[in-house]
């Protein structure tokens, strides 16, 4: 991509405010986990900063318009909901970025192998995919979690094993019609080896879509780890993220205490909206059959 | 090897591509009992062809006879059902990989369509640069001044190295093409309907471009083409195929000045001519070109050819030589030839 493509794309790209939206607010969330550290008044992972006199302290926001610790209350534990808040971003983004980019390494590559050489390879590579996708994600991601127990090096695995189909699919897809094309029957005549043809001839061609497929399914991700994390199969409870921390607080919940699960339910939302959005735009400018 | 081997010598090639159907579109009843059937394309049938180092054969006939899967398949695009293609004494329609490869560096082809011949992601450097890296032709470092060199041999300006294919004209890009086709030095180049794809006012300046190539680079071409005109300008020999089968073999100015085959006929009066006195009515043809899936008996022309005898719907005629004036060898598969 040239300086000027990118150009265009942008002022194509700021037409629709909900894209904008979309863009900001995954910026701010995204900044807003990097520097965690920075903006969270207290370690939620520190031991020695949780104490028991501090446990389901009331948002001390709706009193006071201050930055301070415990401004969105705090849990059980006497975590500082704000910080904890803020590092169970940075680890459900980790999460999303990392098992997206794994799983579209693996689906574009198998994706790309099994539309290159088609025949019996196509068949069993597509045939594992197809049935995969019989059976619901969470399903096989909790299988593979019980029986692997937690951690969030195995969650990204899980969850990458899960979405890995979506893009050997739209790789597949689009390696078919590549495939077609005379250059890469010039790359066969000039003598390049067929996998040097896939990588460095195909590859860059099939990338639009895969991109566009990953910022959809970032989102997705997201949403898996936190579904795991709430159902306890996620990540460890000394080290929560969005999602354990929603099932943290939804054992408080009804009796009073509907902060503990609420913000970070908000929290939740606000990625994956703005993902969601963000993804969405990016898709109708990538995808030229669907320009006006 | 011999002085007068020729380069490229091809024997009974046949390419059928099988008809994907449905398998109960195959399932059919045959004497009481249910057999599968599978359908073939018979797009290429035993096609016999010699091609001297330094000669242009021209390959001509309408489209869907069969000339584009004859030139993939004796470059190796596609394995051939049948027969065998021998460059320069040595069989390689069979080879794979490794061994295949010395031959890759020598055959090339330009391709018919310059926008999809070209990747859109690869700069022009890299595109004529890809043969020479393949083959370890030239070092590093030399890459870049031998490209620039064969820029310029094909008239582009070797500013434009750095340049995408989507920001050149057609005939620009067919320069591309021409350019990375010359790259590993090859000795046959098989062009593809080189310059069907370009507006009327490239053409002739890329025709000249590939003579003037062939004449620096001692090249032999196999030229594709439909358009008659270019091939009287450019070959020395023309073929003519119909439904995957060779009816006429012959050089240029006796293939032109006595058409034998009632094909090449048909062809020869479809040339758009300026003069209204030269056109014959009687050369009109009805019919449409027979589907190369069920091969009929007989001749392949048989159907459409206005002197057709029973005979003609018995039997295909071979390719066998006939008595030529001009002393070159002329081949025809007609039972009852045109002579006038």
């Amino acid at each position: 991509m040239n300086w000027h493509a990118l150009r265009e794309s942008w002022s194509e790209f700021r037409e629709s405010p909900a894209g904008l939206c979309g863009l900001f607010l995954t910026t701010l969330l995204f900044l807003a986990a990097l520097l965690a550290p920075l903006l969270s008044p207290l370690n939620p992972y520190d031991l020695e900063q949780l104490f028991l006199e501090n446990s389901l302290k009331v948002p001390s926001l709706l009193d006071n318009w201050a930055y301070e610790s415990f401004m969105l209350g705090s849990d059980g534990q006497g975590r500082c909901m704000y910080s904890a808040i803020l590092y169970g971003l940075r680890i459900s983004l980790y999460v999303g970025v990392a098992s997206t980019l794994l799983s579209a390494l693996i689906g574009t590559l198998a994706g790309l192998w099994a539309g290159y050489q088609g025949g019996r390879t196509d068949t069993l590579i597509m045939r594992l995919a197809d049935i995969q996708l019989s059976f619901p994600a969470i399903l096989i991601a909790l299988v593979i979690m019980s029986l692997w127990g937690q951690g969030v090096g195995k969650i990204i695995i899980a969850i990458s094993a899960v979405n890995w189909v979506f893009y050997a699919r739209t790789a597949r897809a689009s390696t078919l019609s590549e495939k077609e094309k005379d250059y890469v029957d010039a790359a066969i005549s000039i003598g390049v080896s067929a996998p040097a043809i896939m990588l460095s001839e195909v590859l860059p061609n099939i990338m639009a879509p895969i991109i566009v497929i990953g910022t959809v399914r970032i989102a997705n991700a997201i949403l898996l780890e936190a579904t795991l994390s709430f159902l306890g199969l996620g990540v460890p409870v000394t080290e929560p993220s969005l999602g354990a921390l929603v099932n943290e607080g939804y054992r408080v919940l009804f009796s009073g205490q509907w902060w503990v699960s609420v913000f970070p339910g908000l929290a939740l939302m606000l990625v994956v909206l703005g993902i969601n959005q963000l993804g969405d735009r990016l898709r109708d400018i990538l995808n030229p059959r669907l320009k006006r | 090897m011999t002085v007068n081997q020729p380069l490229l010598r091809v024997e009974g090639l046949t390419k059928h591509f099988p008809v994907q159907k449905g398998l109960l579109d195959r399932i059919s009843f045959q004497g009481g009992r249910l057999a599968l059937r599978s359908q073939v394309v018979h797009a290429v049938n035993g096609v016999n062809l010699v091609l001297a180092r330094g000669e242009t054969l021209a390959l001509v006939g309408e489209s869907g006879c069969g000339k584009s899967t004859l030139a993939k398949t004796i470059i190796g695009l596609h394995t051939p059902t049948a027969g065998q293609v021998y460059f320069e004494g040595q069989e390689i329609s069979r080879l794979q990989g490794r061994a295949r490869k010395p031959f890759r560096k020598k055959i090339q082809m330009i391709f018919q369509d310059p926008f999809s011949s070209l990747n859109p992601r690869k700069k022009v450097m890299d595109i004529i640069a890809a043969p020479m890296k393949v083959h370890g032709l030239v070092g590093k470092t030399d890459r870049q001044t031998k490209v620039y060199e064969l820029m310029e041999k094909v008239g582009l300006h070797p500013a434009y190295a750095n340049r995408y294919p989507h920001q050149f004209s057609g005939g620009q890009r067919q320069r591309i093409g021409i350019a990375r086709s010359l790259a590993s030095l090859p000795e046959l180049i098989i062009a593809d309907e080189p310059i069907s794809a370009l507006d009327v006012s490239i053409q002739a300046q890329v025709l000249n471009l590939l003579m003037a190539m062939q004449e620096e680079f001692h090249l032999t071409y196999l030229f594709v083409s439909h358009d008659l005109s270019v091939v009287k300008h450019l070959s020395n020999r023309v073929a003519v195929m119909y439904l995957g089968f060779l009816v006429e073999v012959a050089e240029t100015e006796a293939i032109f000045l006595k058409p034998a085959h009632p094909y090449t006929r048909l062809l020869f009066a479809a040339i758009p001519t300026l003069d209204v006195l030269e056109f014959r009515e009687g050369d009109q043809q009805e019919g449409e070109v027979p589907t190369p899936i069920d091969l009929t008996r007989g001749c392949p022309f048989h159907p459409r050819c206005g002197r057709t005898q029973a005979l003609c719907r018995e039997m295909r005629p071979e390719l066998t030589s006939l008595a030529s004036v001009s002393g070159g060898e002329h081949l025809l598969a007609c039972h009852y030839p045109v002579r006038d």
